[in-house]
Protein backbone atom coordinates (compact mmCIF):
# COMPACT_ATOMS: atom_id res chain seq x y z
CA UNK A 1 0.00 0.00 0.00
CA UNK A 2 1.29 3.48 -0.76
CA UNK A 3 -0.01 4.83 2.60
CA UNK A 4 2.30 3.61 5.36
CA UNK A 5 0.68 3.31 8.79
CA UNK A 6 3.66 4.57 10.80
CA UNK A 7 3.30 8.17 9.54
CA UNK A 8 0.54 10.78 9.78
CA UNK A 9 -0.85 12.84 6.90
CA UNK A 10 -1.96 16.40 6.02
CA UNK A 11 -4.75 17.26 3.56
CA UNK A 12 -1.99 18.87 1.43
CA UNK A 13 -0.27 15.49 1.00
CA UNK A 14 2.65 15.90 3.38
CA UNK A 15 3.50 13.06 5.75
CA UNK A 16 5.06 13.41 9.21
CA UNK A 17 6.78 10.79 11.32
CA UNK A 18 7.62 11.30 15.00
CA UNK A 19 10.78 9.68 16.38
CA UNK A 20 12.28 10.72 19.74
CA UNK A 21 10.83 14.24 19.64
CA UNK A 22 11.95 14.93 16.06
CA UNK A 23 9.43 14.90 13.20
CA UNK A 24 10.56 13.90 9.70
CA UNK A 25 8.50 15.45 6.91
CA UNK A 26 8.07 14.57 3.24
CA UNK A 27 5.34 14.31 0.61
CA UNK A 28 3.20 11.27 -0.13
CA UNK A 29 3.42 8.81 -2.96
CA UNK A 30 0.07 10.18 -4.16
CA UNK A 31 1.57 13.70 -4.28
CA UNK A 32 4.56 12.56 -6.34
CA UNK A 33 2.22 10.85 -8.79
CA UNK A 34 0.24 14.04 -9.22
CA UNK A 35 3.39 16.12 -9.63
CA UNK A 36 5.36 13.90 -11.99
CA UNK A 37 9.16 14.08 -12.10
CA UNK A 38 10.51 16.37 -9.38
CA UNK A 39 13.39 18.52 -10.64
CA UNK A 40 14.01 20.85 -7.71
CA UNK A 41 13.06 21.15 -4.05
CA UNK A 42 13.45 24.48 -2.27
CA UNK A 43 13.77 23.88 1.47
CA UNK A 44 14.19 26.15 4.51
CA UNK A 45 17.49 26.57 6.34
CA UNK A 46 18.26 24.80 9.58
CA UNK A 47 16.98 26.96 12.43
CA UNK A 48 13.91 28.26 10.60
CA UNK A 49 10.74 28.31 12.67
CA UNK A 50 7.75 26.65 11.02
CA UNK A 51 4.09 27.35 11.66
CA UNK A 52 1.34 24.81 11.10
CA UNK A 53 -0.05 24.91 7.54
CA UNK A 54 2.22 27.80 6.50
CA UNK A 55 4.47 27.16 3.48
CA UNK A 56 7.99 25.97 4.22
CA UNK A 57 9.23 25.25 0.69
CA UNK A 58 8.46 24.57 -2.95
CA UNK A 59 8.54 21.43 -5.09
CA UNK A 60 9.17 22.01 -8.79
CA UNK A 61 8.23 19.17 -11.12
CA UNK A 62 8.63 19.22 -14.88
CA UNK A 63 4.98 20.05 -15.48
CA UNK A 64 3.88 21.73 -12.30
CA UNK A 65 4.84 23.37 -9.04
CA UNK A 66 3.51 22.96 -5.51
CA UNK A 67 4.04 24.67 -2.17
CA UNK A 68 5.00 22.60 0.85
CA UNK A 69 2.93 23.10 4.02
CA UNK A 70 4.21 22.55 7.54
CA UNK A 71 2.23 19.84 9.35
CA UNK A 72 3.17 21.30 12.75
CA UNK A 73 4.85 24.13 14.66
CA UNK A 74 8.56 23.65 15.22
CA UNK A 75 12.15 24.41 14.32
CA UNK A 76 14.03 22.90 11.37
CA UNK A 77 16.95 20.82 12.66
CA UNK A 78 18.00 19.04 9.47
CA UNK A 79 17.45 19.34 5.71
CA UNK A 80 17.86 16.48 3.23
CA UNK A 81 20.98 17.65 1.36
CA UNK A 82 20.80 14.67 -1.02
CA UNK A 83 17.82 16.30 -2.75
CA UNK A 84 20.04 19.12 -4.07
CA UNK A 85 21.86 16.82 -6.50
CA UNK A 86 19.16 14.19 -6.79
CA UNK A 87 15.63 15.61 -6.52
CA UNK A 88 14.32 12.44 -8.21
CA UNK A 89 14.69 10.72 -4.80
CA UNK A 90 11.34 12.30 -3.95
CA UNK A 91 9.72 10.22 -6.71
CA UNK A 92 11.77 7.09 -6.13
CA UNK A 93 11.40 6.91 -2.37
CA UNK A 94 8.88 9.43 -1.04
CA UNK A 95 8.76 7.91 2.47
CA UNK A 96 12.44 6.99 2.59
CA UNK A 97 15.44 8.70 0.96
CA UNK A 98 13.12 11.36 -0.47
CA UNK A 99 12.34 12.88 2.96
CA UNK A 100 12.65 16.66 3.08
CA UNK A 101 13.19 18.13 6.55
CA UNK A 102 13.40 17.18 10.23
CA UNK A 103 11.70 19.42 12.73
CA UNK A 104 11.92 19.68 16.53
CA UNK A 105 8.31 20.06 17.54
CA UNK A 106 7.14 22.87 19.82
CA UNK A 107 4.22 20.98 21.33
CA UNK A 108 4.36 17.69 23.24
CA UNK A 109 1.81 16.03 20.93
CA UNK A 110 2.85 17.45 17.56
CA UNK A 111 0.99 15.05 15.26
CA UNK A 112 -2.36 15.68 16.90
CA UNK A 113 -4.87 16.73 14.27
CA UNK A 114 -3.08 14.94 11.40
CA UNK A 115 -4.72 12.06 9.57
CA UNK A 116 -4.11 8.36 9.96
CA UNK A 117 -3.33 6.33 6.83
CA UNK A 118 -6.95 5.12 6.77
CA UNK A 119 -8.28 8.68 6.98
CA UNK A 120 -5.87 9.84 4.28
CA UNK A 121 -6.83 7.01 1.98
CA UNK A 122 -10.50 7.77 2.60
CA UNK A 123 -9.94 11.45 1.81
CA UNK A 124 -8.35 10.53 -1.51
CA UNK A 125 -11.19 8.17 -2.33
CA UNK A 126 -13.75 10.87 -1.53
CA UNK A 127 -11.93 13.37 -3.73
CA UNK A 128 -12.02 10.97 -6.64
CA UNK A 129 -15.57 9.75 -6.09
CA UNK B 1 -10.86 24.27 -22.15
CA UNK B 2 -12.35 22.17 -19.38
CA UNK B 3 -16.01 21.30 -19.41
CA UNK B 4 -18.45 19.23 -17.43
CA UNK B 5 -19.26 17.10 -20.46
CA UNK B 6 -18.01 13.55 -20.48
CA UNK B 7 -14.60 13.68 -22.09
CA UNK B 8 -14.20 12.01 -25.48
CA UNK B 9 -11.80 9.14 -26.00
CA UNK B 10 -9.49 8.36 -28.86
CA UNK B 11 -9.53 4.87 -30.41
CA UNK B 12 -6.39 4.10 -28.36
CA UNK B 13 -8.01 4.78 -24.98
CA UNK B 14 -8.16 1.14 -23.87
CA UNK B 15 -4.50 0.63 -24.81
CA UNK B 16 -3.45 3.66 -22.74
CA UNK B 17 -5.45 2.48 -19.75
CA UNK B 18 -4.02 -1.03 -20.05
CA UNK B 19 -0.49 0.42 -20.22
CA UNK B 20 -1.09 2.14 -16.88
CA UNK B 21 -1.05 5.68 -18.26
CA UNK B 22 -2.18 8.56 -16.07
CA UNK B 23 -5.08 10.09 -18.01
CA UNK B 24 -6.16 13.72 -17.94
CA UNK B 25 -8.81 15.82 -19.62
CA UNK B 26 -7.14 17.73 -22.44
CA UNK B 27 -9.26 19.77 -24.86
CA UNK B 28 -12.26 17.61 -24.00
CA UNK B 29 -10.40 14.34 -24.51
CA UNK B 30 -9.26 11.84 -21.94
CA UNK B 31 -5.57 11.68 -22.91
CA UNK B 32 -2.44 10.03 -21.49
CA UNK B 33 -0.27 12.67 -19.77
CA UNK B 34 2.41 10.13 -18.84
CA UNK B 35 3.04 6.39 -18.84
CA UNK B 36 6.22 6.10 -16.75
CA UNK B 37 7.65 9.58 -16.18
CA UNK B 38 8.06 12.84 -18.07
CA UNK B 39 11.86 12.81 -18.07
CA UNK B 40 12.16 9.16 -19.06
CA UNK B 41 9.67 9.59 -21.91
CA UNK B 42 11.31 12.82 -23.08
CA UNK B 43 14.73 11.15 -23.11
CA UNK B 44 13.39 8.11 -24.99
CA UNK B 45 12.32 10.41 -27.84
CA UNK B 46 15.59 12.38 -27.91
CA UNK B 47 17.76 9.26 -27.83
CA UNK B 48 15.65 6.47 -29.37
CA UNK B 49 11.99 6.67 -30.37
CA UNK B 50 8.56 7.37 -28.91
CA UNK B 51 4.97 6.66 -29.94
CA UNK B 52 2.35 9.39 -29.44
CA UNK B 53 -1.43 9.15 -29.74
CA UNK B 54 -2.50 12.52 -31.11
CA UNK B 55 -5.84 11.38 -32.52
CA UNK B 56 -7.57 14.19 -30.65
CA UNK B 57 -6.41 16.57 -33.38
CA UNK B 58 -8.91 17.45 -36.12
CA UNK B 59 -8.73 16.55 -39.80
CA UNK B 60 -10.70 18.67 -42.27
CA UNK B 61 -10.66 17.87 -45.97
CA UNK B 62 -11.00 20.65 -48.51
CA UNK B 63 -11.76 19.86 -52.15
CA UNK B 64 -13.13 21.45 -55.29
CA UNK B 65 -11.94 23.78 -58.01
CA UNK B 66 -11.15 26.74 -55.75
CA UNK B 67 -9.78 24.79 -52.77
CA UNK B 68 -6.22 26.11 -52.94
CA UNK B 69 -7.34 29.71 -53.49
CA UNK B 70 -9.78 29.42 -50.59
CA UNK B 71 -7.12 28.08 -48.24
CA UNK B 72 -4.79 30.85 -49.36
CA UNK B 73 -7.28 33.45 -48.19
CA UNK B 74 -7.57 31.66 -44.82
CA UNK B 75 -3.93 31.05 -43.92
CA UNK B 76 -0.86 33.28 -44.06
CA UNK B 77 1.55 30.76 -45.61
CA UNK B 78 1.38 29.87 -49.32
CA UNK B 79 -0.81 26.82 -49.99
CA UNK B 80 -0.77 27.41 -53.77
CA UNK B 81 2.95 26.73 -53.78
CA UNK B 82 2.57 23.20 -52.38
CA UNK B 83 3.36 20.22 -54.59
CA UNK B 84 1.28 17.06 -54.25
CA UNK B 85 2.82 15.12 -51.38
CA UNK B 86 4.01 18.19 -49.55
CA UNK B 87 2.92 19.66 -46.21
CA UNK B 88 2.95 23.18 -44.83
CA UNK B 89 2.75 24.78 -41.38
CA UNK B 90 0.72 27.97 -41.13
CA UNK B 91 -1.18 30.25 -38.83
CA UNK B 92 -4.80 30.90 -39.83
CA UNK B 93 -5.58 34.53 -39.05
CA UNK B 94 -8.64 36.64 -38.46
CA UNK B 95 -9.01 39.90 -40.39
CA UNK B 96 -7.53 41.74 -37.37
CA UNK B 97 -4.37 39.62 -37.54
CA UNK B 98 -5.14 37.51 -34.45
CA UNK B 99 -4.54 33.78 -34.82
CA UNK B 100 -7.61 31.51 -35.07
CA UNK B 101 -5.36 28.45 -35.00
CA UNK B 102 -2.05 27.12 -36.23
CA UNK B 103 -2.33 24.13 -38.50
CA UNK B 104 -0.81 21.84 -41.09
CA UNK B 105 -1.97 21.66 -44.72
CA UNK B 106 -1.21 18.49 -46.70
CA UNK B 107 -1.74 18.53 -50.47
CA UNK B 108 -2.92 15.18 -51.88
CA UNK B 109 -3.63 14.41 -55.55
CA UNK B 110 -7.36 15.11 -55.05
CA UNK B 111 -7.74 17.47 -52.09
CA UNK B 112 -6.14 19.17 -49.09
CA UNK B 113 -6.09 17.80 -45.56
CA UNK B 114 -6.02 20.49 -42.87
CA UNK B 115 -4.93 19.29 -39.42
CA UNK B 116 -6.04 21.51 -36.55
CA UNK B 117 -5.61 21.62 -32.78
CA UNK B 118 -8.06 19.56 -30.72
CA UNK B 119 -8.98 22.57 -28.60
CA UNK B 120 -9.99 24.53 -31.71
CA UNK B 121 -11.90 21.95 -33.72
CA UNK B 122 -15.33 23.53 -33.27
CA UNK B 123 -14.13 27.10 -33.63
CA UNK B 124 -12.06 26.33 -36.75
CA UNK B 125 -14.89 24.42 -38.38
CA UNK B 126 -17.31 27.33 -37.93
CA UNK B 127 -14.73 29.84 -39.08
CA UNK B 128 -13.74 27.88 -42.16
CA UNK B 129 -17.39 27.24 -42.99
CA UNK B 130 -18.29 30.91 -42.73
CA UNK B 131 -15.53 31.72 -45.23
CA UNK B 132 -16.19 28.87 -47.65
CA UNK B 133 -17.16 29.91 -51.19
CA UNK B 134 -19.53 27.95 -53.45
CA UNK B 135 -17.78 25.14 -55.26
CA UNK B 136 -15.43 24.31 -52.37
CA UNK B 137 -16.32 21.32 -50.20
CA UNK B 138 -15.39 21.03 -46.54
CA UNK B 139 -15.55 17.72 -44.76
CA UNK B 140 -14.74 16.91 -41.13
CA UNK B 141 -13.21 13.43 -40.87
CA UNK B 142 -11.77 13.87 -37.37
CA UNK B 143 -13.96 11.18 -35.81
CA UNK B 144 -12.95 8.51 -38.28
CA UNK B 145 -9.25 9.39 -38.39
CA UNK B 146 -6.62 7.96 -36.06
CA UNK B 147 -3.31 9.79 -35.78
CA UNK B 148 -0.10 8.41 -34.29
CA UNK B 149 3.33 10.03 -34.27
CA UNK B 150 6.58 8.05 -34.21
CA UNK B 151 9.34 10.46 -33.20
CA UNK B 152 13.02 10.09 -32.42
CA UNK B 153 16.33 9.38 -34.14
CA UNK B 154 15.43 5.67 -34.45
CA UNK B 155 12.03 6.30 -36.08
CA UNK B 156 13.18 4.94 -39.45
CA UNK B 157 14.27 1.71 -37.74
CA UNK B 158 10.81 1.32 -36.22
CA UNK B 159 9.07 1.63 -39.59
CA UNK B 160 11.62 -0.24 -41.74
CA UNK B 161 10.10 -3.37 -43.26
CA UNK B 162 6.57 -2.31 -42.33
CA UNK B 163 6.04 0.48 -44.87
CA UNK B 164 7.14 0.79 -48.51
CA UNK B 165 10.88 1.59 -48.52
CA UNK B 166 10.33 4.79 -50.53
CA UNK B 167 8.48 6.30 -47.55
CA UNK B 168 11.61 5.96 -45.41
CA UNK B 169 13.34 8.38 -47.80
CA UNK B 170 10.67 11.08 -47.51
CA UNK B 171 12.07 14.54 -46.96
CA UNK B 172 10.95 16.70 -44.02
CA UNK B 173 7.42 18.03 -44.52
CA UNK B 174 6.68 15.53 -47.30
CA UNK B 175 4.30 12.57 -47.16
CA UNK B 176 3.14 9.54 -49.09
CA UNK B 177 0.56 6.79 -48.93
CA UNK B 178 1.21 3.20 -47.96
CA UNK B 179 -0.01 0.21 -46.01
CA UNK B 180 1.23 -0.30 -42.46
CA UNK B 181 0.15 -3.34 -40.40
CA UNK B 182 -2.78 -3.80 -42.76
CA UNK B 183 -3.96 -0.19 -42.56
CA UNK B 184 -4.01 2.20 -45.49
CA UNK B 185 -2.21 5.24 -44.17
CA UNK B 186 -0.94 8.68 -45.02
CA UNK B 187 2.60 8.76 -43.72
CA UNK B 188 4.24 12.15 -43.28
CA UNK B 189 7.73 13.18 -42.21
CA UNK B 190 6.46 15.76 -39.78
CA UNK B 191 6.43 16.17 -36.02
CA UNK B 192 6.44 18.40 -32.97
CA UNK B 193 9.62 17.27 -31.21
CA UNK B 194 12.62 18.45 -33.24
CA UNK B 195 13.55 14.83 -33.87
CA UNK B 196 13.31 12.82 -37.05
CA UNK B 197 9.98 11.08 -37.26
CA UNK B 198 6.68 10.36 -38.90
CA UNK B 199 3.01 11.10 -38.40
CA UNK B 200 0.60 8.37 -39.52
CA UNK B 201 -3.03 9.05 -40.46
CA UNK B 202 -5.35 6.05 -40.88
CA UNK B 203 -8.87 4.83 -40.12
CA UNK B 204 -9.85 4.40 -36.49
CA UNK B 205 -10.88 0.75 -37.09
CA UNK B 206 -7.17 -0.04 -37.61
CA UNK B 207 -6.12 1.59 -34.34
CA UNK B 208 -5.23 -1.55 -32.37
CA UNK B 209 -3.38 -3.21 -35.26
CA UNK B 210 -1.17 -0.19 -35.94
CA UNK B 211 -0.42 0.64 -32.27
CA UNK B 212 0.42 -2.96 -31.38
CA UNK B 213 2.36 -3.44 -34.61
CA UNK B 214 4.48 -0.35 -33.96
CA UNK B 215 5.14 -1.23 -30.30
CA UNK B 216 6.29 -4.70 -31.36
CA UNK B 217 8.38 -3.36 -34.26
CA UNK B 218 10.00 -0.81 -31.95
CA UNK B 219 11.02 -3.25 -29.23
CA UNK B 220 14.53 -3.60 -30.64
CA UNK B 221 15.24 0.13 -30.56
CA UNK B 222 13.49 0.86 -27.25
CA UNK B 223 10.34 2.55 -28.56
CA UNK B 224 8.15 3.78 -25.69
CA UNK B 225 4.65 5.27 -25.53
CA UNK B 226 4.83 9.01 -24.78
CA UNK B 227 2.29 11.19 -22.99
CA UNK B 228 1.32 14.82 -23.34
CA UNK B 229 3.74 15.80 -20.56
CA UNK B 230 6.82 14.89 -22.59
CA UNK B 231 5.16 16.12 -25.78
CA UNK B 232 5.13 19.57 -24.18
CA UNK B 233 8.74 19.52 -22.95
CA UNK B 234 9.94 18.27 -26.35
CA UNK B 235 8.11 20.99 -28.29
CA UNK B 236 9.11 23.74 -25.88
CA UNK B 237 12.81 22.83 -26.09
CA UNK B 238 12.36 23.49 -29.83
CA UNK B 239 10.41 26.72 -29.32
CA UNK B 240 7.38 25.34 -31.19
CA UNK B 241 4.15 27.21 -30.50
CA UNK B 242 1.36 25.80 -28.34
CA UNK B 243 -1.99 27.31 -29.27
CA UNK B 244 -3.77 28.74 -26.23
CA UNK B 245 -0.43 29.36 -24.50
CA UNK B 246 1.97 31.10 -26.88
CA UNK B 247 -0.47 32.16 -29.59
CA UNK B 248 -4.20 32.85 -29.61
CA UNK B 249 -6.87 35.13 -31.06
CA UNK B 250 -5.13 38.19 -29.61
CA UNK B 251 -1.56 37.56 -30.82
CA UNK B 252 -0.28 38.06 -34.35
CA UNK B 253 2.10 35.75 -36.21
CA UNK B 254 4.65 38.56 -36.41
CA UNK B 255 4.61 39.10 -32.64
CA UNK B 256 5.03 35.34 -32.19
CA UNK B 257 8.14 35.22 -34.38
CA UNK B 258 6.26 33.39 -37.13
CA UNK B 259 7.05 36.03 -39.76
CA UNK B 260 8.51 33.29 -41.96
CA UNK B 261 5.00 31.89 -42.41
CA UNK B 262 3.46 35.19 -43.54
CA UNK B 263 3.66 35.53 -47.33
CA UNK B 264 2.98 39.16 -48.14
CA UNK B 265 3.55 38.37 -51.83
CA UNK B 266 0.14 36.65 -51.83
CA UNK B 267 -2.56 38.99 -53.19
CA UNK B 268 -5.03 38.80 -50.29
CA UNK B 269 -5.51 36.84 -47.12
CA UNK B 270 -7.22 37.39 -43.77
CA UNK B 271 -5.12 39.73 -41.66
CA UNK B 272 -2.88 40.91 -44.49
CA UNK B 273 -3.53 44.66 -44.07
CA UNK B 274 -3.09 44.61 -40.29
CA UNK B 275 0.05 42.47 -40.48
CA UNK B 276 1.52 44.70 -43.22
CA UNK B 277 0.98 47.72 -40.97
CA UNK B 278 2.57 45.91 -38.02
CA UNK B 279 5.56 45.10 -40.17
CA UNK B 280 5.91 48.64 -41.45
CA UNK B 281 5.43 50.44 -38.13
CA UNK B 282 7.12 47.90 -35.92
CA UNK B 283 5.71 45.68 -33.16
CA UNK B 284 4.76 46.76 -29.67
CA UNK B 285 5.58 43.35 -28.19
CA UNK B 286 7.47 40.23 -29.18
CA UNK B 287 7.63 36.64 -28.05
CA UNK B 288 11.04 35.93 -26.52
CA UNK B 289 12.67 32.74 -25.31
CA UNK B 290 14.60 32.68 -22.05
CA UNK B 291 16.72 30.44 -19.87
CA UNK B 292 16.78 30.78 -16.10
CA UNK B 293 19.85 30.92 -13.91
CA UNK B 294 18.37 29.04 -10.96
CA UNK B 295 16.35 25.84 -10.63
CA UNK B 296 12.89 27.33 -10.17
CA UNK B 297 10.69 26.86 -13.24
CA UNK B 298 8.74 29.62 -15.03
CA UNK B 299 5.02 28.89 -15.52
CA UNK B 300 2.27 30.18 -17.80
CA UNK B 301 0.93 33.52 -16.58
CA UNK B 302 3.86 34.61 -14.40
CA UNK B 303 4.68 38.32 -14.86
CA UNK B 304 7.97 39.27 -16.53
CA UNK B 305 9.65 42.36 -15.06
CA UNK B 306 12.62 44.59 -15.80
CA UNK B 307 13.96 46.90 -13.09
CA UNK B 308 10.83 46.17 -11.08
CA UNK B 309 8.34 47.10 -13.81
CA UNK B 310 6.08 44.52 -15.49
CA UNK B 311 7.04 44.34 -19.19
CA UNK B 312 5.32 41.10 -20.19
CA UNK B 313 4.20 37.66 -19.10
CA UNK B 314 5.19 34.02 -19.46
CA UNK B 315 3.24 32.01 -22.02
CA UNK B 316 5.04 28.65 -21.64
CA UNK B 317 7.53 27.36 -19.13
CA UNK B 318 9.05 24.06 -18.16
CA UNK B 319 12.13 22.33 -16.96
CA UNK B 320 13.98 21.26 -20.13
CA UNK B 321 15.12 17.68 -19.51
CA UNK B 322 17.66 17.67 -22.38
CA UNK B 323 19.06 21.04 -21.33
CA UNK B 324 18.91 20.39 -17.58
CA UNK B 325 17.66 23.97 -17.25
CA UNK B 326 14.38 25.79 -16.65
CA UNK B 327 13.24 27.48 -19.89
CA UNK B 328 10.31 29.53 -21.06
CA UNK B 329 8.77 31.88 -23.58
CA UNK B 330 6.67 34.99 -23.18
CA UNK B 331 5.66 38.28 -24.72
CA UNK B 332 7.58 41.39 -23.67
CA UNK B 333 7.52 45.01 -24.79
CA UNK B 334 9.70 45.29 -27.89
CA UNK B 335 12.29 47.51 -26.16
CA UNK B 336 13.12 44.56 -23.85
CA UNK B 337 13.17 41.87 -26.54
CA UNK B 338 16.91 41.85 -27.19
CA UNK B 339 19.03 38.71 -27.36
CA UNK B 340 21.10 38.35 -24.22
CA UNK B 341 18.91 40.78 -22.31
CA UNK B 342 18.21 40.20 -18.62
CA UNK B 343 14.66 39.88 -17.29
CA UNK B 344 13.05 38.71 -14.07
CA UNK B 345 10.24 36.19 -13.87
CA UNK B 346 8.00 36.73 -10.84
CA UNK B 347 7.01 33.52 -9.07
CA UNK B 348 4.73 35.16 -6.53
CA UNK B 349 7.06 37.54 -4.73
CA UNK B 350 10.15 35.54 -5.70
CA UNK B 351 12.27 36.98 -8.52
CA UNK B 352 13.73 34.41 -10.95
CA UNK B 353 16.53 35.92 -13.08
CA UNK B 354 16.36 35.00 -16.78
CA UNK B 355 18.33 35.70 -19.97
CA UNK B 356 16.86 36.03 -23.46
CA UNK B 357 18.26 33.39 -25.83
CA UNK B 358 17.83 32.32 -29.42
CA UNK B 359 15.51 29.48 -30.43
CA UNK B 360 15.65 26.55 -30.54
CA UNK B 361 16.81 25.93 -26.98
CA UNK B 362 17.78 22.41 -28.02
CA UNK B 363 20.04 22.40 -31.07
CA UNK B 364 20.96 18.72 -31.51
CA UNK B 365 17.60 17.49 -32.85
CA UNK B 366 17.72 14.76 -35.49
CA UNK B 367 14.95 16.10 -37.75
CA UNK B 368 15.82 16.19 -41.44
CA UNK B 369 15.27 19.82 -42.25
CA UNK B 370 17.43 19.94 -45.39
Amino acid sequence: MPYPEDVRYTPEHEWAKLERGVVTIGITDYATEQLGDVVFVELPEVGRKLETMKTFGVVEAVKTVSDLFAPLDGEVVEVNAALVDNPALVNQSPYGDGWMIKVRATSPDPLKGLMSSDDYEKMLEDQHA
Amino acid sequence: MSSTLTPKRTPFYALHAAAGAKLIDFAGFEMPVRYTGDVREHTAVRERAGLFDISHMGEFFVSGEGAAAYLDTLVTNHVGGLAVGQALYSPMCRPDGGIVDDLLVYRTASDFMVVVNASNRGKDWEWMHSQCPPGVRLEDRSEETALLAVQGPKSVDVLRGHVPDALLDLRYYHFGEGTIFGAEAMIARTGYTGEDGFELYFRTRDADAVWNGLMEAGKGVGLEPIGLGARDTLRLEMGFMLYGNDIDDTTSPLEAGLGWTVKFAKPEFNGRAVLATQKERGLTRKLVAFELDGRRVPRHGMPITSAGRVVGSVTSGTFGPSLNLPIGMGYVETAFATLGGALDIMAGSTKLPARIVKLPFYKQGSRKTG
